[in-house]
């Protein structure tokens, strides 16, 4: 391990921050991969409580289940790291309300369930904080057929999209694909806080 | 002629994204579209029309997470 690189990309994402809208399969992965890299400070939003059926992909454990989510994800993040500043909120996200917990973060990930609140989300961000990133995900249903997986760059819009993923009303959600999809907005993220260094 | 997700089709005149759409047969209700980088609201579907040269990316949002 190159450690001058380790030590240099701990300072950057220890004053970093990223918003993440939605706790479920994606958004409490994507929160725990993101706290094991070392972001400073991460603000999540959800409304959900947790469920059995949710630990089957999403990074919850048996004994939480009941608990509202983003208490459950915010104790684990301080499992794997005390020093993260976590700021959560229990509430739904409505329309034109939905850029205002992400005011100051450094980029905002969409991790939302429903296609029409994906859009309206997306469509907001870039409206009212436009000069902020946004990582989005679209078609997690399904398993296999990771190689159709890309990241669609439209400006400041970074899309992990599987554009022939069935509607998961259709389809079933199981960890390796949901898991795989959340790490790759992860990873862009990391890139867009880190700027490209190869 | 205009670029669409790096295609190149036909201009027509005085067409709108919701009439682009439906030529191109995308009809998934929940689209991002942009034109030469600028977001276009879904509810401005009907009343945005395309320029010829434009360059317009669709992506369809699809549910889960």
């Amino acid at each position: 391990m190159n450690k001058e690189k380790a030590e240099r990309i701990k300072i950057k994402l220890r004053k970093s921050s990223v918003g993440i809208a939605g706790a479920g399969g994606l958004g409490s992965n994507v929160a725990a991969s993101l706290a094991r890299a070392g972001v400073g400070r991460i603000v999540i939003v959800d409304f959900d409580i947790v469920e059995e059926t949710n630990l089957n992909r999403q990074y919850y454990f048996i004994d939480q289940i009941d608990m509202v989510k983003v208490e459950a994800i915010k104790e684990n993040i301080q499992r794997i790291d005390e020093s993260i500043k976590v700021e959560i909120f229990n509430h739904k996200l409505t329309k034109d309300d939905m850029a205002k917990p992400f005011q100051d973060v450094d980029v905002v990930v969409e991790a939302l369930d429903d296609a029409e609140t994906k859009s309206t989300f997306i469509e907001e961000i870039i409206q009212k904080l436009p000069k902020t990133p946004i990582v989005g995900c679209s078609g997690v249903a399904g398993y296999g057929h990771s190689d159709r997986i890309k990241t669609k760059k439209l400006d400041n819009l970074y899309l992990v999209y599987d554009k022939d993923a069935k509607d998961s009303k259709e389809d079933v959600l199981l960890a390796p694909k949901v898991i795989l999809m959340a790490n790759w907005q992860a990873n862009i993220v990391l890139e867009i806080l880190l700027g490209e260094d190869k | 002629m205009i670029e669409v997700n790096g295609r190149s089709i036909n201009f027509i005149e005085n067409e709108t994204v919701k009439e682009l759409l439906k030529r191109m047969r995308y009809t998934f209700p929940n689209v991002v579209v942009k034109i030469n980088g600028n977001l276009v609201k879904r509810t401005e579907f009907s009343e945005t029309s395309i320029p010829d040269e434009s360059n317009i990316s669709v992506i369809h949002m699809i549910s889960g997470g």
